[in-house]
């Protein structure tokens, strides 16, 4: 392995009232895999950002010693001119415009005073060949999946011609295949030279894909492994993470028969009435009482449509055939209002996007999807309002000084704990879940795997859509799978093994005339 | 048990704090004090005087009410800039019916708030249902009844109203019941002092409450100095106008809407579902909130608010003019970004929103005062209007 390439010695970084970073070393080698870890606030994002220049030399305490010299970057372009790109979870691309002109977007190929955009065809044919996409560059992003599109990022990383690739939780919004390629792809670029950085929280590719594993903990550094043969283990990690062992990541729950059939989903087909295309084939599902159902199968296979089309016909999706049965009779449901009154309730796949409103605090949020209980008359009883969020706030343990807290100011965790509150508070009789834990820490998603056990426990039935493999494993009483807006099969928990979930997640669907 | 002071963290907010985190709220009294200071100076006092503020108050009713409206319209993000001409149009129609109909007033004044929801559900229905966005939607409802305003007036030319009730709506002072040997108001005074005790009340009973959920409150200094400084130029205020001819009409409608605004957004859920619809519209929707009808609601109130506008305009005015109506929907939401509504929606305060009001017709009055060329008020207005939305702007960025 090769020398040193990047050094950080002794990074402090304080923002007025914290401190995200306390004297933090960090070493990188030319041409390793490091993987960075560590519970959300631990300090990652804020140090890849103190290295590539978002906060400026002179903002933190410390040093950068990159390729033996001493580093000062006062903004981005002065990283990226070093050769260090950063790639973060949220990508930032032009929808509507081409894959080459999204490659060239900042650092467009100039011919003289125009851009020269044959050069600029033929450079990002080479680069698309690199990361081995086989697209034609003159596509849109927008009509691209999330793991092409999380491509096209490193490919554009690449025609910067990068050193160091730093990369924030890629596979995060990726579905197994996807993240399979990418990490493949990680590995072929480490033949090549590229030195790399990786952000994650799924410690299985950690483990498979790191030569040295740093964990960070309440910005500071708890330890820098050597995880080339493979000695470094996942409960290992977890440990230095939250600085405990967690015995086992998914609590226990009092097995109990299954009820009655309290949803069932007949013949369920859905089309997208902008391109007519059809999202969803012919979906039966049945959820009895008190049992968490999984979702399982790739990104785009159609399980969030399912969640949305059934949850009051969300505008996008029309229902061309198919019945809806809830506590065994047969239902319309027009609107959310109609689910909710319906004891349906939707925690969505994106909490900042349609799950929560941010600019509000998390009494608003708390009891906004059921005000009706708490109205005398038309008036809003205010001081009940108080106590019911408070109340929700202490038993599903909501980490904020108050509930006046703005919910823009939670982490992750406290926010998804806030979305569930919401749902508790609206006592649904059947609580879809999507994604549930996706960007948040090891302890919150602790917490509300304890919390989905309570309320199945109380006779709630949970549908939970999850594209962690583990904890779909983990959680389900009973698992179905689709497969490009197909059920591709229903395995009960003693059958559930990841082997069986991925045969049917890539199952492709029999085309009949 | 939760109601116990967390030991070690801070349970009130000090007066330097309360500077820093309400700037926003706190820069539109600052402006509107020194719009008095000034035109105070600049006139010898003129501005300041009893006539004046009454007049104040009788230009400023118009422009509040529709800014109230506007303020629910800017927080679930649309925006409604038909509001002028709806006011102008409605205004003629309720004079045509007084002057050359006959009708009487307890006829008219319902029908043109009838009227006025009417255009409203048009409104509410292209924007909320067909999905037109409402600056198109608005932008047609301006020219449109503009046209209708002069087609009303086009034979008549300016419609002048004699009745007396409707006049004094915008002109005249609530009777004084009993008024003292120096010709003071008792009633208006008696109405200043009791609305002074429920401020009082009502300020020390909230913050009771806030400290009972163990609510961050502000320290007992800054809340007694701030509610002192409420009381008294509420009852300085009132002291004046008893001292003149007593409470104005229009003050007296202004603040049933207020009251009513403010009861529907702080304590209904229609007005937790325009807050949320503000926040994020899509995660209001799938919590079970009818976006559609919300929006469709508030198209309605806005218009009936114009109508209103209209009648207030026209009482004002004792007349109805071909011209009325004109910039009104600037004054409006000039008033609600002043007052603090915020450009990103989901966040503003009706009773800011009156203060907003008070600030762009302060400035008015006081221009006209000092015969302002006409020209330089619409330079002037339009400059603080851009800069009250760039302050917006850059005290929310974080």
């Amino acid at each position: 392995m090769g020398d040193i390439l990047l050094q950080m010695r002794g990074i402090t970084k304080r923002f007025p009232g914290v401190t995200a970073l306390s004297d933090v070393n960090f070493s990188v080698r030319r041409g390793e895999i490091h993987c960075l870890v560590g519970e959300n606030g631990a300090g990652k994002s804020t140090l890849m950002k103190v290295l590539s220049g978002v906060h400026p030399y002179g903002s933190y305490e410390g040093e950068i010693l990159y390729q033996g010299q001493v580093a000062r970057f006062h903004n981005i372009a002065q990283s990226e001119a070093a050769g260090i790109a950063i790639i973060y979870q949220e990508l930032a691309q032009f929808p509507e415009l081409t894959i080459y002109e999204n490659i060239f977007m900042g650092h467009e190929l100039m011919n003289g005073r125009t851009i020269d955009w044959n050069r600029t065809i033929a450079s990002a044919k080479e680069v698309l060949a690199r990361v081995r996409l086989n697209e034609n560059p003159a596509a849109k992003i927008k009509d691209l999946g999330v793991g092409k599109r999380q491509l096209i990022e490193i490919a554009k990383a690449l025609a910067k011609n990068v050193k160091l690739l730093i990369l924030d939780e890629p596979t995060a919004a990726l579905n197994e295949d996807d993240s399979q390629n990418l990490l493949s792809l990680l590995r072929e670029l480490k033949e090549q030279g590229v030195t790399c950085i990786m952000i994650s929280h799924k410690l299985k590719e950690i483990v498979a894909i790191a030569d040295t594993i740093t964990v960070l903990r309440d910005g500071m550094t708890v330890c820098s492994m050597d995880a080339r043969n493979g000695q470094v283990t996942e409960p290992q990690i977890i440990k230095y993470m939250v600085g405990r062992e967690i015995e086992d990541i998914y609590p226990k729950r009092a097995k109990q028969p299954a009820g009655e059939v309290c949803l069932e989903i007949r013949n369920w087909t859905v089309v997208e009435p902008s391109t007519g295309r059809e999202i969803l084939h012919d979906v039966n599902l049945k959820v009895r009482r008190g049992e968490i159902v999984g979702l399982a199968g790739l990104m785009g296979a159609g399980r969030t449509e399912l969640a949305l089309s059934l949850f009051g016909n969300t505008p996008g999706y029309k229902v061309v055939s198919g019945e809806l049965w809830v506590k065994g009779k047969r239902v319309e449901l027009k609107s959310p209002r109609a689910c909710i009154d319906a004891g349906l309730a939707y925690v969505t796949e994106d909490r900042k996007r349609n799950g929560l409103i941010l600019i509000q605090d998390i009494r608003f949020n708390t009891t906004i999807a059921a005000l009706d209980k708490l109205t005398r008359g038309v008036v809003v009883d205010g001081n009940e309002e108080i106590r019911v969020a408070n109340q929700y706030k202490e038993a599903i343990n909501i980490k904020a000084p108050s509930i006046q807290q703005l919910v823009s100011n939670l982490s992750g965790g406290n926010q998804q704990k806030t979305s569930l509150a919401k749902w508790m508070f609206a006592d649904p009789e059947i609580l879809i879940l999507d994604e549930p834990t996706r960007g948040i820490d090891v302890g919150a998603k602790y917490e509300i795997y304890t919390l989905m056990n309570r309320m199945v426990e109380k006779g709630m039935s949970i549908i939970m859509i999850s594209s962690e493999l583990l904890e779909i494993l983990g959680m389900s009483d009973r698992l179905y799978v689709m497969s490009e807006g197909s059920m591709t099969g229903e395995l009960p928990a003693s059958q559930a093994t990841e082997q069986n979930v991925m045969a049917l997640a890539t199952k492709t669907r029999e085309v009949t005339a | 048990m939760n109601t116990r002071t967390v030991s070690g963290e801070k349970q009130t907010i000090s007066m330097g704090e309360l500077l820093k985190a309400n700037i926003r709220d706190y820069a539109m009294y600052i402006v509107l004090a020194v719009i008095f200071v000034v035109f105070g100076l600049l006139t010898d006092g003129l501005f300041l005087s009893p006539r004046n503020l009454t007049d104040l108050i009788n230009q400023t009713g118009y422009v509040a009410v529709l800014a109230v409206g506007m303020t629910c319209i800017l927080i679930i993000k649309h925006i409604d800039l038909s509001v002028g001409y709806v006011a102008g149009f409605l205004g003629a129609v309720a004079a045509t019916l007084i002057t050359f109909n006959g009708w009487p007033l307890y006829l008219v004044l319902p029908l043109i708030l009838v009227m006025g929801i009417l255009i409203g559900v048009y409104q509410g229905f292209l924007v909320s249902v067909i999905k037109v966005p409402a600056f198109v939607t608005t932008l047609a409802g301006q020219f449109i009844f503009r046209g209708l305003l002069m087609l009303i007036t086009a034979g008549s030319g300016t419609i002048i109203v004699r009745n007396e009730i409707f006049r004094a709506l915008s002109n005249g002072n609530i009777p004084s019941i009993v008024t003292t040997q120096s010709g003071t108001h008792l009633l208006t005074l008696a109405i200043g002092l009791v609305c002074a005790v429920l401020l009082i009340f009502s300020q020390v009973r909230a913050r009771c409450n806030m400290k009972r959920y163990s609510f961050k409150v502000i320290s007992g200094g800054a809340f007694t100095l701030k509610l002192l400084l409420f009381t008294a130029i509420l009852v300085g205020v009132t002291w004046v106008l008893a001292n003149y001819r007593g409470l104005p009409w229009t003050a007296v409608v202004v603040a049933v809407v207020l009251l009513v605004y403010n009861f529907i957004l702080n304590k209904t859920r229609l007005g937790r579902s325009i807050y949320a619809i503000g926040g994020n519209a899509e995660a209001a929707e799938l919590s079970g909130i009818n976006v559609r009808r919300v929006t469709f609601i508030t198209f309605c109130s806005m218009s009936m608010l114009a109508a209103l506008s209209g009648i207030l305009y026209t009482s004002r005015l004792a007349s109805a003019t071909p011209t009325a109506g004109l910039g009104f929907e600037l004054d409006a939401i000039a008033s609600s970004y002043i007052g603090g509504v915020a450009v990103s929606g989901g966040v503003g305060k009706v009773t800011n929103t009156i203060v907003g009001a008070l600030v762009i017709m302060s400035l008015t009055n006081g221009m006209n005062l000092l015969g302002v060329d006409i020209s330089f008020q619409y330079i002037v207005k339009g400059a603080i209007f851009i800069l009250a939305v760039a302050f917006d702007v850059i005290s929310r960025k974080k």
